[in-house]
């Protein structure tokens, strides 16, 4: 037996390409997804030194950010459209397999990637995308790169880079009663800070994460980079292989049996050891709600909006006074008081069938708050068809939601859904920065549960207190 | 990319931390299709106003900072999205050189793939760095061989960076052409390594 590992030093070991001394390592990409935004430089780079894709099978693309939600194909954002357009004309030149706005696979590629059982344990994945560490989930190894970098790729199949440390996310203990992974991954970011995983890829470990399924998995590894880490994963277990089992990209038949017992082969070796470890009892965590403007400026329902004369330094005193400005919110004043006008359910973190499913099921037979415009996105064409199959879409629209086609939406506000100026949000997504839902908008992260109730109350409610339908 | 060895310039304070990557250019910039012409739009929603007018009482708006090309921020700098526009737009406006006590892992790569350069120095000194150039008109030199940030007032301090990024910067070398000096053990490597789907039939 050789020194035990982690799963993260197994993935890199089998896909370093070279190594020389004074730099870092270069490293064998098994995935390459591509969107709009962070492409159009890297082709344009590639045609103007006459170079091509290396590998297109193993590069996928899809539109997510810019595509409209509703009225699909009329889009009146001219430079929008300009950049759908460039993206068709891209995969099409280069050989780039494109899922396109009318393709009944496109999604937001966090989404679809898993889903059509590309995103594989033990996989090297990138995406000129931040969130792309949603894909660990899987037991990969997904960062999200620049778009020079997203070139790269696409030239050579490779990236430079250094070895990452390592760092244990350890979980304890039970997830209590309608609490969610979206609740233990704000807490986590509550507790240790935006940054506290910079320079790291953290491996999330620990009870709590084992008994989470594949979607509450992505929910978390989706947040690792508003941690501060460019990846995070979770080891291979049953979960993950059930998941994957059948998907129209993963190995099929002898061939996936195969494949099944090695990635289980991946997971982190007993006693493999880590550069640094947290650690975090999962009994302690409420339903969480974010009431500044970036993730970790997040507390339980049950709580106040701090107050900035208890901040321990000069510097979070500053920083808690400018968020409380932004937000137009007073210091001390419990959350469960605050009224919203906006909800949305939807983005990579919250967006999968399981996702809607939690919340039309705090709906039910409910009606949307009148003073509240809410909005349902699914992450991807196939997670809206499957709801609709299944009558969620029934349930939110009776309730006075609008149900929408696939895309990134109000997450980033980027193809005109967009939370008008001094106006306050509800939403599944994973930034509440400054305008990242519009110019002035005021953005509070929570739940799909959590999303619901607060769009049927017109205030952010303690979910477990809403009569929970018993199966 | 365009190499940098040693860069003297002038220093813009950005008093904050965690700045992130919508900060210094807001997604509705985000849909163009070239590198060129970002400069306009960075730190949108603080340079300008609801109306699209430039706030004047913006600090980077001020005449003084016109020609700036060494930012100064807190911590935690260009967190968020990997958009490289970003640096793109950092770039555009005419910064050379940002120096913060930490920056976000994407952001901070993105930097030295375009030939700008990211120092990193301790809360102290960037702090002190900040109140200096908060006071008068302050100019700074960075020196990328020696690895030293100095004034012409008795201020020195040291930083570091990977040795491999530090070259890159010091030729400015277009990496995929690097890279592509090694395309025989790419060859070798894709032999032997599998990867399912052999094909995306889309
Ligand atoms: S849903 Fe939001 S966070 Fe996710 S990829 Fe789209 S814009 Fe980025």
């Amino acid at each position: 037996m050789g020194k035990a590992k982690t799963v993260i030093e197994k993935i890199w070991d089998k896909h370093v390409v070279h190594q020389e001394e004074g730099k870092p390592d270069l490293l064998y990409i098994d995935l390459h997804l591509v969107h709009e935004v962070t492409s159009p430089q890297a082709f344009e780079g590639l045609r103007l030194k006459g170079r091509t894709v290396r590998q297109p099978n193993r590069t996928f693309a899809t539109m997510d950010h810019n595509v409209p939600t509703i009225h699909r194909n009329v889009i009146k954002d001219e430079i929008s459209k300009k950049q759908m357009d460039q993206l068709k004309i891209n995969c099409d030149e280069f050989g780039v397999p494109l899922a396109g706005i009318n393709h009944q696979h496109q999604g937001i590629v966090h989404v679809i990637g898993p889903e059509l059982g590309l995103t594989q344990p033990g996989k090297t994945i990138v995406c000129g995308d931040s969130h792309t560490s949603t894909h660990g989930a899987f037991g990969a190894l997904a960062f999200g790169i620049g778009t020079s970098e997203v070139e790269h790729v696409l030239a050579t199949q490779t990236v430079w880079q250094q070895k990452p440390k390592t760092l244990n996310v350890k979980i304890n203990g039970k997830l209590g009663v309608g609490i969610t992974a979206k609740d233990l991954i704000l807490a986590i970011i509550g507790k240790f800070g935006v940054k506290f995983g910079t320079g790291y890829v953290i491996e999330y470990t620990g009870e709590a994460i084992r008994n989470l399924s594949m979607e509450g998995r992505m929910t978390i590894c989706n947040m690792s980079i508003e941690a501060g880490a460019r990846a995070g994963l979770v080891s291979p277990d049953e979960t993950t292989i059930e998941f994957l089992r059948g998907r129209k990209y993963a190995p099929q038949g002898e061939d996936f049996e195969k494949a099944a017992a090695e990635w289980k082969q991946l997971a982190s070796d007993e006693g493999a050891t880590y550069d640094a470890m947290v650690e975090m009892d999962a009994e302690e965590i409420e339903p969480q709600v974010t009431w500044g403007t970036n993730p970790s400026m997040c507390i339980p329902i049950s709580a106040n909006i701090p107050n900035p004369e208890n901040a321990t330094s000069e510097s979070d005193k500053n920083e808690i006074k400018h968020a409380l400005e932004y937000m137009a919110l007073e210091a001390d004043q419990p959350i469960s008081s605050v009224p919203i006008q906006h909800v949305f359910i939807g983005s990579c973190t919250n967006s999968r069938l399981a996702d809607l499913q939690r919340a039309a099921e705090i709906v039910g037979d409910k009606k949307v708050h009148p003073d509240v415009r809410a909005i349902v996105v699914p992450g991807s064409q196939t997670v809206k068809t499957q709801a609709e199959e299944i009558g969620l879409d029934r349930i939110f629209i009776d309730a006075g939601f609008q149900w929408r086609g696939a895309g990134c939406s109000m997450c980033l506000a980027m193809n005109g859904d967009i939370v008008p100026p001094g106006e306050r949000c509800a939403s599944t997504s994973n930034r509440n920065f400054e305008g990242r839902q519009g110019a002035g908008a005021q953005t509070h992260l929570v739940s799909p549960e959590m999303a619901a109730a607060a769009a049927i109350e017109g205030y952010f409610v303690d979910v477990r207190k809403m009569a929970v339908p018993t199966a | 990319m365009e190499p940098i060895r040693t860069h003297t310039g002038l220093v813009y304070p950005l008093n904050r931390a965690n700045v992130d990557t919508d900060q210094i250019i807001p997604k509705q910039f985000l849909k163009r299709i070239s590198r060129q012409g970002f400069g306009e739009f960075l730190f949108y929603n603080w340079r300008y106003d609801e109306k699209d007018q430039l706030r004047p009482d913006f600090s980077l708006n001020k005449p003084k900072y016109k020609n700036a090309s060494i930012l100064v921020a807190g911590d935690n700098f260009g967190c968020g999205s990997s958009r490289e526009h970003a640096p793109w737009a950092l770039q555009d406006f005419g910064f050379k050189v940002i120096i913060a006590p930490s920056f976000a892992d994407i952001f901070y790569n993105n930097c030295t793939k375009n030939g700008i350069l990211p120092v990193r120095l301790t809360d102290e000194e960037a702090q002190q760095l900040i109140t200096n150039a908060e006071s008068k008109e302050y100019k700074l030199t960075v020196d990328l061989e020696l690895k030293k940030v100095y004034d012409s007032e008795g201020f020195e301090a040291s930083f570091d960076l990977p040795q491999y990024q530090r070259e890159m910067l010091l030729n400015g070398w277009d990496e995929i052409a690097v890279t592509l000096t090694n395309a025989d053990k790419i060859d070798q490597f894709e032999e032997k390594h599998v990867v399912y789907p052999k094909t995306i039939t889309n």
